[in-house]
Formats: C-alpha cells, structure tokens, sequence
C-alpha cells in the first residue's frame, strides 16, 4: 500500500428522475465532500442520467457479511402469510 | 469451512450464473486473474486516450471536435470505473497505476501505434473501437458483479465511439483522391493491429481455458475475432476501400470471411514494448501523474483546511 495520503473513496448515488429513488451508480476518488460531488457530475451523469447526486464516504458505510446471509435472509422465506397469495378468498370478492 | 468445498460453492454458483459479489469468498486466482485483466482494462482506457489527444485541436471541424472531445472524456471515465472495480477486489488504484509505471502491468499494444493523419483518428475509431466492443459485450456477462456493470456503463457510452470512426471513414473515402487515399493507408496500418486485438490464437493463449471455467471469459479469441472479421470486411467494402489482406477469401459453404495468418512476431515484439510508441506513452502517462502530483497534494491539504476551519467554527 502507498504510504502517500490518497483521496479517499467514496460512494455516488443518482436519482435519475424526480419520483425515484437514488441509486448507487459507481465509486470516485476525491480530496473532499464538494470535490466528490463535482467528479460524479463528470464521471456519473454525463448523458442526463440523473436530476440529483449524493455522496458518501466509502468508510461511512457498514456493510453485512456475505457469510451472515443465512441468519439473515434465511427467516423470511419461509413466512408466506406475509404475501397477499397466503389467503384464500371467496370468488365473490373480485378485488381485495 | 474447508477450502474445497469453498470452491465447489464458488464453482456452483458460477455455473448457475448467480454473480460473485467482492465480499463473497472467491479462489485467490480468481482474485488475482480479475485485479490483472481488470487494471489492464483500465490502463488501455486510458492510455488509449493519448493517441487521439494529438488530434483534439486539428480536427477538421468543430462537429468532430466536439465529438472526439466527448469520446476521449468517455474513456477518461471509462477507465475510472474499471479501477474502482479493481478496488472492490482490495487493491489501491496507486497501487495498479504504479504496476502499469514501472512497466509490471500492461495496457492494450494496440495503443502503441502512431495516428499519422485525421483518417487514423476514423480508423480508429471504426476498427480499434469496433474491435474492443466485440471484446467487452461479453464481458457485461462476466461472473464478477461490479467488472460486470462497469461493461454495461461503457457498452452504452461506447456504442457512439466506433460510430463516429466510421462517419470521419465515409467522409473521407467519398472525398477527393487525396483523402480516399489517407483512408485507405489508415486502414492498412491498422487492420492487422485490429485484429490482433483479440489476442493470440485459441491454442496459444494462456489464460483462456480458466477464464472460461470462471465464465470470466465468454467467447474464445478466435470465435471473437471471426465475428469482427465478418463485419467489418463488409464495412470496408461499402467504403469502397480495400482490406490489406492478399488471402482474404469468402468461404461460400461456411458464409464466413477466411483471412491470412497474422504476422505473430509483430504482436509479441509491441507487447515485450518494442513497438513504435511504447516509451512515449508511457513517458507521457508517467509525466502527467507525476506532474499532477503537487495538485493531488494540494487538494488533499485544502480539504483537510476546510475540516479544521468547519471544527472550529462548530467548537466556538
């Protein structure tokens, strides 16, 4: 590893249009904040592929292990009375 | 959980085309395989952008100014996704443009070639361009998640690139005599160098059968040279010009071009670094890191400031 202090990483998210969400589109180095959102300006959303820009700081950001998926996941999949399809209904009732 | 039976859940997922994500476990060379061929894909985006830079301020007209501008600041950008997907796999960009410096990494050869006139700028474009889309459409498919989206962002931008090559072509080959023939002399240096691109034949490439257990690779080099054969004979036709290749023949029975055997000295001798530019891209590579590295330096400090002064401010 270089013992030089780099520009940090960090995360950029785009909404593309007004109504959505943003969306991770990639990662840039920059010196800071500011700096980060000029470059994802230029990097990310050269062909209007956005409306508005975050930035964070890759560091900021605590991620779960691949290896918790299991414990994780795991318990949703078998709870199907959580979805609509679960219950049975007369056909009586068209629209529930 | 042993190793083996790691990489069976590895090898299981690959072949079920489920995407290796950089925090799931993966084989230390597969690791290794996607952080060479990944800082080497970026290396070529942009030291690929040198060649044209020459002609940025002699282009003919403002329209393919304009243009050219835009596809050299792709490959700028192109090149900076490729590395933060190297660094999802752990390694610090510095680290891979120190590789690519001291002469450790490679970048395409095909960048080792002068562009002599405007109409190099159309060939290149039609055919150097032409011939990495065929190489990177695959690879929107590849197993590793983030080498994966990063070709989907460059085949989208890309697509305009050979384009663009292939309109300074047309132009040129139905303008007067002198320009048709600065296009054909542009198509005869780089045809051959094109196609080379693709890599050695099937028997010979190193890394091939691995790369496609991994489903890094999808298509062998042969199978994705003959697909650019195909197409592009067509291509040059229509320009009315001709490809420098004395044995091309079309192979009725089959429906596919048939070329002559490419000279493999020339490929080796550029790749060892004895091509035409070689010291000179990497002089220029070399020379602009370095030389930016008081305003890399000066950013950094400016923004450690600006912290200083806002924790002040907030302390007060």
């Amino acid at each position: 590893m270089s013992k030089k202090k780099n520009w940090p990483l960090w995360e950029v998210f785009i909404r593309s249009k007004a109504g959505l969400s943003h969306r991770h589109a990639g990662s840039l180095h920059a010196a800071d904040a500011e700096m980060a959102l000029e470059m994802a300006r230029d990097v990310y959303t050269r062909r209007n592929e956005g409306v508005s820009i975050w930035v964070m700081e890759s560091n900021n950001i605590m991620a779960s292990d691949p290896e918790d998926k299991e414990s994780l996941f795991e318990p949703a999949s078998d709870k199907i009375y959580r979805h609509p399809t679960f219950y049975d209904l007369p056909d009586e009732v068209k629209h529930m | 959980m042993a190793e083996k039976d790691l990489e069976k859940i590895f090898q299981d997922k690959v072949d079920a085309e489920i995407k290796i994500e950089p925090k799931d476990w993966m084989p230390d060379d597969y690791r290794k395989t996607l952080v060479r061929q990944i800082s080497q894909h970026a290396h070529s985006e942009i030291v690929g952008m040198l060649p044209e830079a020459n002609w940025i301020t002699r282009a003919p007209s403002l329209k393919r100014k304009v243009a050219l501008l835009a596809k050299i600041q792709d490959e700028a950008g192109h090149g900076l996704y490729l590395y933060s997907a190297t660094e999802t796999l752990g390694v610090e960009r510095d680290d891979t443009i120190e590789d690519l410096h001291a002469g450790k990494a490679k970048y395409s050869s095909i960048f080792n070639y002068p562009t002599l006139t405007w109409a190099d700028i159309g060939a290149v474009g039609w055919l150097v361009d032409g011939a990495a889309i065929m190489n990177q459409v695959p690879l929107c498919r590849c197993s590793f998640g983030p080498y994966s989206r990063a070709m989907v962002r460059v085949c989208k931008e890309e697509s305009f690139h050979q384009r663009q090559g292939f309109s300074i072509m047309l132009a040129m080959a139905n303008g007067t005599a002198e320009q048709k023939r600065m296009a054909q002399d542009a198509i005869d240096r780089w045809w051959w160098p094109s196609l080379m691109m693709f890599g050695p034949n099937d028997a010979d490439s190193a890394h091939s059968a691995q790369s496609m257990k991994w489903k890094i690779k999808r298509f062998s080099n042969d199978e994705l040279r003959q697909r650019f054969l195909d197409m592009t004979v067509a291509q040059c036709h229509l320009l009315g010009c001709e490809v420098p290749d004395p044995d091309l023949k079309f192979n009725e029975e089959t429906g596919h071009w048939e070329m002559g055997p490419i000279d493999w000295d020339e490929f080796w001798n550029v790749v060892k670094g004895r091509g035409k530019c070689n010291r000179q891209r990497l002089r220029d590579r070399k020379g602009a890191y370095d030389e930016g590295e008081w305003v890399r330096e000066a950013a950094m400090a400016y923004a450690d400031k600006k912290q200083l002064r806002k924790k002040a401010s907030q302390a007060a």
